[in-house]
């Protein structure tokens, strides 16, 4: 074997083509095994959206139901909750849904929610994922005087009020999440789906 | 960069084992087509693992759940069907990879002196890999996954004396059930891949000690130029790399081609019966092994019970696959190569070509009279090929095999 | 168990037997053609779904033959109330197996299994045959539990028969031909297409992934091509140093 005649430039290009198809070829056959690994079908069939009826949740109320596997929450709130709500804007990170992540732009409200009356809401704490427990009363003894109905977690303390949007010094960060829902009817709403509803 | 490597070496021998494996690792430079498949076991072996991997995710081992789970990938799953089509393609196209190669192996004498160990450790893969196959088969609990398995269980049961405790043991149940396939999932998705890839590494690790054969038979160590390297050898890389490569995409062509437009091919890769889940009261109208398997079950069909017992037929089929081991010891000519081997060699080995194929064509068909005679024929044959072996290796007419390898 | 085993040894000699005498007719498959697939599947929805089930198909795949989820919902949709929903059956097993003597098969994958010609002649060999429980008979599937669903479509064939005698000098009757003695809304040919666009859905839902696997499938083999003509190269210039 001599060396003489040998083309560099033309190896390394042809090398350098090699590499290239070859890594293009790597490529395409990583794509099946990525995208085998999303929700399948099945996964996707149970996360369908979910519809509830309105009637059934009494005034001042919470209906938890599943949606993805989680819990989210359908609250009738009453005028005098309403009320409450534009009382404590100082004493919230986020008072005025900044946060476009957190909920649909249709949900950039202060009652968070299309109808004033409904809020519907992912019912899993933004600090760790622990699911906050409902407590509409006013100043109980453990909350505290100050406390004017909303959800308490549990598990360490955050305190959201009943637009679920979360106090200051709560180590939760942001407020609960609006999961994308539409009216069927008046008093028919889906959750899970909001293609062509009227924001 | 230097730097680092320098740091690597002086922890990790990566700079002298990419010379010693790759970049310096003197392989002869008349190689042919038939040694493009040693590599290419390899990166099939690559591929059923790594789509293994992947099933693995999907696939649940339990009868009650094995089929729907199988089907769940086909339709439910982002190109599950494509990680599912690659594996059951690929399952058959390992054994037609390793055939060749073990062929190749059979032409040009590699299982010889000083390649015997080399050769045991791929006999071993090979039967590593039935086992593979055989226990992989049955996952899909279909009817064919459940009676093929219900068959090769219960030749155990021929063994005399133990046989029916034996084969109650492997399956863990009276019948095949549920016990069963989990244990065989176990086997085949840790046990046996574990044991095969440590054999390939054993296979590879001897076959750098010794080095390559040839089409030539020749050793190319013998004779060494200046610089110490083989006089006929070049270095594995870059020459065969971009040699593999160019063997490789063809091969992928082949592949895709099976996945993309035939994954049942006609019934031998995937076979019919198996689109119908596991019924253990009823057995397919036609059962016979998958293709691979065949050559083996048509000898076991081929010898009758004697005294009743079955047993005979299961070990003539056992002593068919273990027979290989002894190859190296029963070839007893002085030359390597079919290049230089007298007629008596290659008439040999045609009449065996044509036996094994033969085999695994009567393996697929029903037994009728005339078929299992002509099964009996060819598995004395079969048998012939080997022990007679010593006989007409040593009585042959040889060429003289010249010094260097030719081109 | 050994016995089982030696049985196991002599089957397929049974099999070939059995199988060569029937002759199948062949089925117009054709995944492109959409509109059969979409009257292939109204068929299934209204006349197998009753007591077949298709237990690995979801209704929203149906989208896949040109189905909007609207329409799916809207028209297939009777044993299940989500598009996502597999097709199941609402027969319970234990009544289908009191029923029909076996619970009928689940239909996924029965053009794999059987062959898409299988299908498309059995769903036409139905004939009257007093001796049997259903009072129907098919040649493809001797004596099977299915009876006529179809029948009021297709109408009912009697079979005439005539005496053959075979070499041992027995007379036996054999099935010459069949008379259409009840006719159905259909004619024979409308039958037949209709059946036809039945297979033919029955065919897709056996592999729903075929279209695109054909695609993805060309797709994958021209840029093989093109790595070949690299990889060719390659290894013709650096082997000039051996050659």
């Amino acid at each position: 074997m001599s060396n003489l005649s040998v083309d560099t430039s033309k190896r390394r290009f042809l090398v350098t083509m090699t590499s290239a198809v070859g890594g293009v070829a790597a490529l395409g056959v990583a794509v099946p095994f990525v995208m085998s690994m999303l929700p399948s079908a099945r996964a996707k069939a149970a996360g369908a959206p979910v519809e509830v009826d309105l009637t059934k949740v009494e005034p001042g109320m919470q209906l938890a139901v599943e949606w993805r596997g989680k819990p989210v929450w359908v609250v009738n709130r009453t005028p005098e909750m309403l009320d409450l709500l534009s009382k404590h804007d100082a004493k919230l990170t986020d008072a005025a849904s900044e946060n476009t992540s957190q909920q649909p732009e249709y949900c950039k409200n202060p009652t968070r929610s299309i109808k004033p009356q409904y809020l519907i809401v992912v019912g899993i704490c933004t600090h760790l994922g622990c699911s906050p427990s409902y407590r509409s009363e006013v100043a109980p003894a453990d909350l505290g005087p100050e406390w004017t109905g909303g959800w308490f977690c549990p598990c360490h303390g955050s305190r959201f009020d009943l637009a679920a949007r979360v106090y200051n010094g709560s180590p939760a960060p942001t407020n609960l999440v609006i999961p994308p829902h539409k009216y069927l009817s008046d008093t028919r709403v889906l959750i899970g789906d909001d293609q062509g509803a009227a924001a | 960069m230097q730097k680092l490597l320098n740091w690597v070496d002086e922890r990790f021998p990566l700079t002298s084992s990419y010379k010693a494996h790759l970049s310096e690792y003197f392989a002869p430079k008349n190689f042919n087509f038939w040694y493009f498949f040693g590599s290419l076991a390899l990166l099939v072996l690559v591929v059923q693992i790594l789509t293994g991997i992947f099933l693995t995710m999907h696939y649940k081992p339990d009868a009650a759940l094995a089929f729907a789970s199988v089907e769940y990938i086909m339709r439910d799953v982002e190109f599950g069907w494509m990680i599912r089509y690659i594996h059951s393609t690929g399952a058959s196209m390992f054994f037609v990879v390793v055939y060749l190669h073990m062929f190749r192996g059979l032409i040009y004498g590699s299982y010889r002196q000083p390649r015997e160990l080399i050769w045991i450790f791929g006999v071993t893969i090979y039967l590593v890999l039935m086992g593979e196959a055989f226990m992989g088969y049955l996952l899909p609990w279909g009817q064919m996954s459940y009676w093929g398995a219900q068959v090769i269980i219960n030749l155990f049961a021929a063994v005399p004396f133990i046989g029916n405790d034996l084969s109650e043991w492997i399956r863990g149940d009276y019948v095949i059930g549920d016990a069963t396939l989990n244990r065989f999932f176990a086997f085949h998705v840790i046990a046996l891949p574990m044991v095969l890839l440590g054999l390939v590494v054993a296979h590879l690790v001897a076959l750098h000690e010794v080095g390559s054969n040839n089409p030539d038979g020749v050793e190319i160590k013998k004779l060494k130029g200046p610089d110490g390297h083989p006089l006929d050898g070049i270095p594995f890389h870059p020459y065969y790399t971009v040699k593999d490569i160019l063997g490789t995409v063809v091969f992928l062509i082949v592949f895709a081609a099976i996945v993309f437009f035939a994954p049942e091919m006609g019934g031998y890769f995937l076979e019919a019966n198996n689109f119908i889940p596991a019924d253990s009261l009823k057995t397919p109208e036609h059962i016979a092994p998958v293709w691979y398997f065949t050559p083996y079950y048509a000898i076991l069909r081929a010898i009758p019970p004697i005294l009743g017992s079955q047993f005979p037929g299961v070990a003539a089929m056992g002593v068919a696959v273990l027979i290989f081991f002894a190859l190296p010891w029963l070839d007893k000519s002085p030359v390597k190569s079919i290049r230089y081997r007298g007629p008596k060699f290659k008439i040999a080995l045609g009449v065996f070509v044509i036996t094994f194929i033969g085999l695994g064509i009567l393996g697929v068909l029903p037994a009728t009279p005339l078929y299992t005679l002509i099964s009996q024929i060819l598995s004395v044959l079969y048998f012939a090929f080997f022990l007679l072996m010593p006989w007409y290796t040593k009585n042959d007419t040889t060429k003289p095999v010249p010094e260097r390898v030719t081109q | 168990m050994k016995k089982l085993f030696f049985m196991l040894l002599a089957l397929p000699t049974l099999a070939i037997a059995s199988g060569a005498g029937v002759h199948l007719d062949h089925a117009p498959i054709n995944l492109n053609d959409q509109e059969s697939l979409q009257r292939g599947a109204r068929v299934f929805v209204n006349y197998c779904l009753n007591c077949h089930s298709a237990g690995y198909m979801r209704y929203n795949r149906m989208q896949d033959i040109g189905l909007t989820e609207a329409q799916i919902k809207d028209n297939l949709l009777y044993a299940a109330d989500k598009p996502g929903a597999l097709m199941h059956v609402a027969m319970r097993t234990a009544d289908a197996k009191a029923w029909f003597g076996a619970p009928p098969p689940d239909l996924s994958v029965i053009t794999r299994s059987r062959g898409p010609d299988w299908v498309y002649t059995y769903l036409r060999s139905f004939y009257r045959d007093d001796s049997r429980p259903t009072g129907w008979n098919n040649t493809v599937f001797d004596k099977v539990g299915m009876p006529h669903v179809m029948q009021e479509l297709q109408g009912h064939l009697a079979p005439v028969y005539r005496t053959e005698k075979s070499e041992d000098g027995k007379e036996h009757h054999v099935i010459d031909r069949f008379e259409l003695v009840k006719p159905g809304k259909y004619t024979q040919a409308e039958y037949d297409a209709l059946v036809g666009d039945l297979t033919n859905y029955l065919n897709w839902m056996g592999e729903p992934a075929k279209g695109d696997r054909m695609r993805i499938g060309l797709f994958v083999l021209l840029f093989l091509s093109v790595f070949y003509v690299v990889a060719f190269y390659l290894k013709k210039e650096f082997w000039k140093d051996v050659h």
